[in-house]
């Protein structure tokens, strides 16, 4: 008997067809995984399950029923809950104000608060999911905030569970912790529908897998009759090579030393508190850890984009802490940053705009007040075509462009400015398989031309295939230093969790 | 080099302006719409009101040079608007840095005597500059080390600013007489009638050339880059290196020069001396013409005008047909509701498509 | 002395209502995440329907109702801009504003002629509490206000009452907080900001009536005088908290009592007239340090869009 039947399902955003006629079931009991690249259309088609898209042509049926779902709160009667890739809590709440959130216990016109915490206390000891209703979101672990999405969907009656890309943030313990609680609600007859975007993870835990690829439907396939290189094949569509080849490193001179590092996060919580590093020319340093550990306080810092309260950061031996970001890209350090459309660039200004920003007040763009356009353009011109960007234009505006296309204006700036020392955040998040090869390719290219890159990323994989050396980050400090090749994953799990191997 | 100009000309119409320039057309002639309803409400005929708003603005020589002489203090404010906005900052103060350049021009137009024409008149013009700019300083240092939102602070300062000018007309500067007015500014730093029997100065010729610099600062010049990229995105802006503080603060100020210029023409050029309540609300009209002039000095200068037309024509409007001059007012309300709102001429392209009931 | 700190303090409350009203009004619109710069507007709306209502229909409690009807109309006018068609918040604000002064105006002369004001309305009679204002000190300044300052009263109780004690205020903060988490636990976004949003604008329209019915029994023009300004800075020293905005106000408000009643001191009438806009100032650059507004302020939210 499916539980889910989602048939003929169409539905197209503005340039985009997202979904194209998919039909796709799931058996009632099952842990069924839906896998596809960043982009394939994933998360659009279970934004139309849970209600928070209207599909443009298609129906639905549960349990045999044609069903209409035109707003979550459909959704949620129905007994679907969805747990989102980015939470949906609200921080300055409690845990037991954000479960009870939309059916909130009315005592005498009035929020009855008791109640909620004891209700929650309740489902929390039902599953296992042990939080305290009182603690506020912004206060408690990622893990912990992931808990409080499940025991939403469950305080909702939830029979059909959700899971948009749920261990992208967390640590390979969680991720062990997770599964288990996916396996427990499976044995309590709930249906779970697993979003990811990661080969390994279905083999783990699901019975079967449907893959979506660019909005279509390649295949359904049950876990135990396939593997991972016909998996991978089913998303990209042709042989995706596994491996990076990489030549072996001399590591050089030391370009950039980082000693004690501390520093505030935006909370005004200490997010570094001593971080020591020594990065090498000619070196790939990866930063492992999961998100939230202090990764974006660490690049902040080290670019300028943060005061650091104490500490010292040296590039090319001079000192340089608390310098301004000016003065660091000045001293050669190039910076890809995490978030792509708010650091990154500047969406309402043109290509040749953006592929100057940070170089624009020297020469040959710019003489003492003015700006020479001619130069820019011609600039501008060269780095399209050495990068391979997609655009109609240097000069139109680069909020048009596609993911991929955005990052590599923002690695051609970058790269373009032949920097010593690259500081890349996260540098593939997003991106479709074509896109990751390009920019692994091209952090490659500049450890091989001797240049130092720092990578930090939340991709346990991208680490260990990319880095010569490893250094994990746990709660503002590095916990430790590891070689990749001869690293466990198991071993570094551990250090990402706080403990020690 | 030829074949990049081209392409840069098709790729700068492909993107918004265009369309920006459509939809501020027409939210003139939608507001002018409402405001012939309006009239028509309060009992007048609107054929009328408006063929008298036309022969008031454009009829003769004369009443085009008034309309100019309107629409000259409108270009600095709108500018003031224009610029600020381009940085992400609302400067509603418009109206304060007006009255204190026009008063600090004031001053130093009757405090010199003896000087010759080619020093007094600037040290007055750039008085006036550098007073309206000071005005501006606080809210931007507020806003830049603070995060004070400008648009509170400003409009404090409007109040300030226009109190302290009231006290400055009434008590240390006043003129003999009942009016709350200075005295009549030297010669030497007056700026000079350009067309004889009517009021417009070579004030006109000051708005123009700040235009032109406005033009030159925003799109030719490195500061105009940062200032543009902090508009669009202080994130982004501060990655590249760019201080944010330092736009923000020299966004405003230089804001604040171009009403505190407006102020001095005014002044030096229209009244020749300081008259307490000399400005109907030109800051506030500033906002407008930005707004419907899509925050570009060409669409200011073009937006002044047609306030400038409305103004001026608005008092012979009055005189024929009694129709109040606020309609004015009002009319630049609504275009403002209807430029700021883009969405809603998607809503026309539907209903054209598929009827009214397309339309929500 | 004491009698001299009694009847500023009466005088304060007395002044209050438009600022506090205002101010309240801004706090539920800010706290769904729409800016609301037309509260200046809204209370100069709702000052003219007040008296334009009373001076044909000679009941100024009609004329109230009307001033909430048209304060709420423009506070709607600004919610349709915002949300259905994604205007930039401030500029429909400052629109809304203008659009109010121009209007208020242009009707104050249709009606009443080139004067600036409008003729004298019957007002609103204070009315005169029995048991309270026997109280000593409390009494004086609580036993006998206008009606709608105890309405103000009640209207601050209930606003926080709503806002951190019942669902509904729960909802309320959250869509201010995170809208898209908001919409996924099915709670209407859309809905809830029209509502507040209009809220604001009944509010101020009922601080306008105050102003004009309560107050003067005239309209003249902009009388609202930049009070929906500063309620806008009360609203962010009182941290988005209708108790909050209402103390804030008070202390405003404490200010232009004094400053009536320092006039003829001997100093030009002009620099203690500057004092509540200087105060504002002062409380901006202080106060914004620690205030944080809602998280989702100023954002437009639709579905689908990152």
């Amino acid at each position: 008997m499916y539980a889910v039947e989602m048939r003929h399902i169409t539905k197209r955003f503005p340039g985009v067809l997202a979904n194209d006629d998919i039909t796709f079931s799931v058996l009632k009991g099952e842990i069924h995984a839906l896998l596809g690249e960043n982009g394939a259309g994933k998360t659009t088609l279970m934004n139309i399950l849970y209600g928070l898209y209207k599909q443009d042509s298609g129906d639905i049926y549960l349990n045999g029923q044609k069903v209409d779902i035109t707003e979550p709160n459909d959704a949620i009667r129905l007994g679907i809950g969805m747990i989102h890739q980015h939470f949906m809590l609200i921080p300055p709440f409690t845990v037991a104000e954000n479960v009870v959130l939309g059916i909130e216990p009315e005592k005498n016109l009035l929020l009855d608060r008791e109640k909620a915490i004891k209700d929650v206390e309740e489902i929390s000891q039902k599953y296992g999911l042990i939080v305290d209703p009182k603690a506020k979101i912004q206060d408690v672990s990622v893990g912990i905030g992931q808990r409080v999405e499940i025991l939403k969907a469950l305080y909702r009656g939830a029979e059909i569970l959700i899971l948009d890309e749920p261990t992208a943030v967390l640590t390979p313990q969680e991720v062990e912790e997770l599964f288990k609680i996916m396996r427990s609600l499976k044995e309590e007859g709930k249906t779970i529908i697993f979003i990811t975007h990661k080969l390994k993870e279905p083999m783990a835990t699901c019975n079967r897998i449907t893959v979506l690829r660019k909005g279509t439907l390649v295949g359904t396939v049950d876990t135990g009759k396939t593997d991972i290189s016909q998996l991978a094949k089913m998303m990209v569509g042709r042989e995706v090579i596994m491996e990076v080849e990489k030549p072996p490193h001399q590591p050089g001179e030391p370009v950039m030393t980082v000693k004690e590092l501390e520093a505030y996060n935006d909370l005004g919580i200490k997010a570094l508190r001593g971080v020591n590093l020594i990065l090498r020319k000619g070196e790939i340093l990866g930063i492992a850890g999961v998100e939230g550990n202090g990764q974006l306080e660490l690049v902040e810092t080290l670019t300028g984009l943060r005061k650091a309260s104490a500490g010292k950061i040296l590039i090319h031996g001079e000192e340089m802490t608390n310098h301004s970001a000016r003065n660091i890209i000045e001293a050669g350090v190039s910076h890809i940053p995490e978030d792509r459309r708010k650091r990154g660039l500047i969406l309402d200004f043109s290509l040749a705009e953006n592929l100057i920003l940070g170089s624009h007040f020297k020469a040959p763009f710019s003489h003492g007040f003015q700006m020479d356009y001619d130069s820019v353009y011609d600039y501008a011109g060269d780095l399209v075509d050495a990068f391979d960007i997609r655009t109609t234009g240097i000069h139109s505006q680069v909020k048009y462009l596609s993911g991929g296309n955005m990052q590599k204006v923002i690695v051609a700036r970058e790269l373009g400015r032949e920097p010593d020392i690259i500081i890349a955040s996260q540098p593939t998040r997003g991106l479709d398989v074509g896109a990751i090869e390009y920019i692994h390719q091209k952090i490659l290219e500049m450890r091989n031309g001797n240049k130092a890159v720092l990578l930090v990323s939340a991709d346990l994989d991208e680490i260990l295939s990319l880095a010569d050396r490893i250094a994990v980050i746990y709660e503002g400090k590095i916990v430790g230093e590891r070689d990749p090749r001869t690293v466990t994953e198991e071993e570094l799990g551990l250090l990402m969790a706080g403990g020690s191997a | 080099m030829k074949k990049n100009n081209y392409h840069r000309v098709i790729q700068l119409l492909k993107r918004e302006s265009v369309a920006d320039v459509f939809i501020s057309f027409v939210a003139v002639v939608a507001a002018l719409l409402v405001g012939a309803v309006i009239v028509y409400i309060s009992g007048s005929s609107p054929y009328e009101a408006y063929k008298a708003l036309y022969e008031g603005a454009f009829g003769s020589t004369y009443d085009f040079c008034q309309t100019l002489t309107r629409t000259t203090p409108l270009i600095f404010t709108g500018l003031t608007v224009a610029f600020a906005f381009r940085c992400g900052l609302f400067n509603i103060g418009g109206e304060g840095q007006l009255y204190i350049g026009g008063m600090t021009a004031a001053i130093v137009g009757i405090s010199f005597t003896g000087l010759p024409l080619y020093i007094h008149l600037p040290l007055a013009v750039a008085a006036g500059a550098a007073a309206g700019g000071a005005w501006a300083l606080v809210p931007s240092v507020l806003k830049a080390r603070v995060g004070a939102h400008e648009v509170i602070t400003t409009i404090m300062m409007n109040y300030i600013g226009i109190l302290l000018c009231s006290y400055l007309a009434n008590y240390p500067f006043k003129a003999e007489g009942w009016i709350a007015q200075t005295n009549v500014v030297e010669p030497s730093a007056q700026l000079p009638r350009l067309v004889a029997s009517t009021q417009l100065s070579a004030a006109i010729f000051l708005a123009l050339a700040c235009v032109v610099l406005t033009y030159y600062i925003l799109y030719k010049t490195t500061l105009g880059y940062e200032i543009r990229a902090v508009g669009l995105n202080p994130d982004a802006a501060e990655y590249g290196g760019i201080s944010v503080q330092k736009s923000i603060v020299l966004a405003l100020v230089i804001s604040g020069m171009l009403a505190g210029l407006g102020g001095a023409g005014e002044v030096l050029g229209l009244h020749k001396r300081f008259i307490f309540g000399f400005s109907p609300g030109y800051g506030f009209d500033g906002i407008a013409v930005a707004v419907l002039g899509r925050n570009h000095p060409v669409g200011v200068v073009l937006g002044a005008l047609l306030f400038g037309a409305l103004r001026n024509g608005g008092m012979v409007m009055k005189q024929m047909t009694n129709v109040p001059t606020d309609l004015v007012v009002a009319i630049q309300g609504i275009v403002i509701l209807f430029v700021a709102a883009p969405e809603m001429f998607r809503i026309f392209r539907r209903i054209k498509k598929g009827g009214i009931k397309n339309a929500f | 002395m004491l009698s001299s700190i009694v009847s500023l303090l009466t005088a304060t409350l007395r002044i209050s209502p438009p600022i506090a009203l205002a101010s309240i009004g801004g706090a539920y619109s800010e706290r769904t995440g729409i800016i609301n710069i037309g509260l200046e507007g809204m209370i100069l709306m709702g000052a003219f329907a007040g008296v334009a209502t009373t001076h044909f229909v000679g009941n100024p409690w009609v004329g109230v109702l009307s001033a909430v009807l048209a304060g709420g109309a423009l506070g709607l006018l600004h919610a349709v801009l915002c949300i259905r068609f994604k205007a930039n918040q401030v500029v429909s604000g400052v629109g809304v504003n203008i659009l109010s002064l121009g209007l208020t105006t242009l009707l104050l002369q249709v009606i009443w002629g080139n004067r600036g004001a409008s003729d004298s309305v019957r007002g609103l009679r204070p009315l005169s509490l029995p048991v309270i204002r026997d109280i000593p000190i409390i009494g004086d300044i609580l036993g006998e206000q206008n009606p709608l300052v105890y309405l103000m009263l009640v209207i601050v109780v209930v606003a926080w009452l709503v806002m951190f004690r019942t669902p509904l205020g729960l909802r309320i903060r959250a869509v201010g907080e995170h809208p898209e988490a908001a919409d996924t636990v099915g709670i209407h976004v859309h809905r809830i900001q029209y509502m507040c949003v209009t809220l604001s604008g009944m509010l101020s329209g009922l601080g306008g009536a105050y102003l004009s019915l309560g107050w003067l029994n005239l309209f003249s023009q902009n009388m609202s005088a930049g009070r929906g300004f500063i309620a806008l800075a009360a609203n962010i020293f009182g941290k988005w908290n209708p108790a909050g905005a209402f103390g804030a106000s008070l202390l405003f408000s404490f200010t232009d009592a004094l400053q009536i009643k320092l006039q003829g001191v001997g100093i030009p009438i002009q620099f203690i007239q500057m004092i509540p806009y200087i105060l504002t100032i002062l409380v901006l650059a202080s106060a914004v340090k620690r205030a944080v507004p809602p998280a989702a302020i100023g954002k437009h939210y639709e579905k689908g869009e990152k």
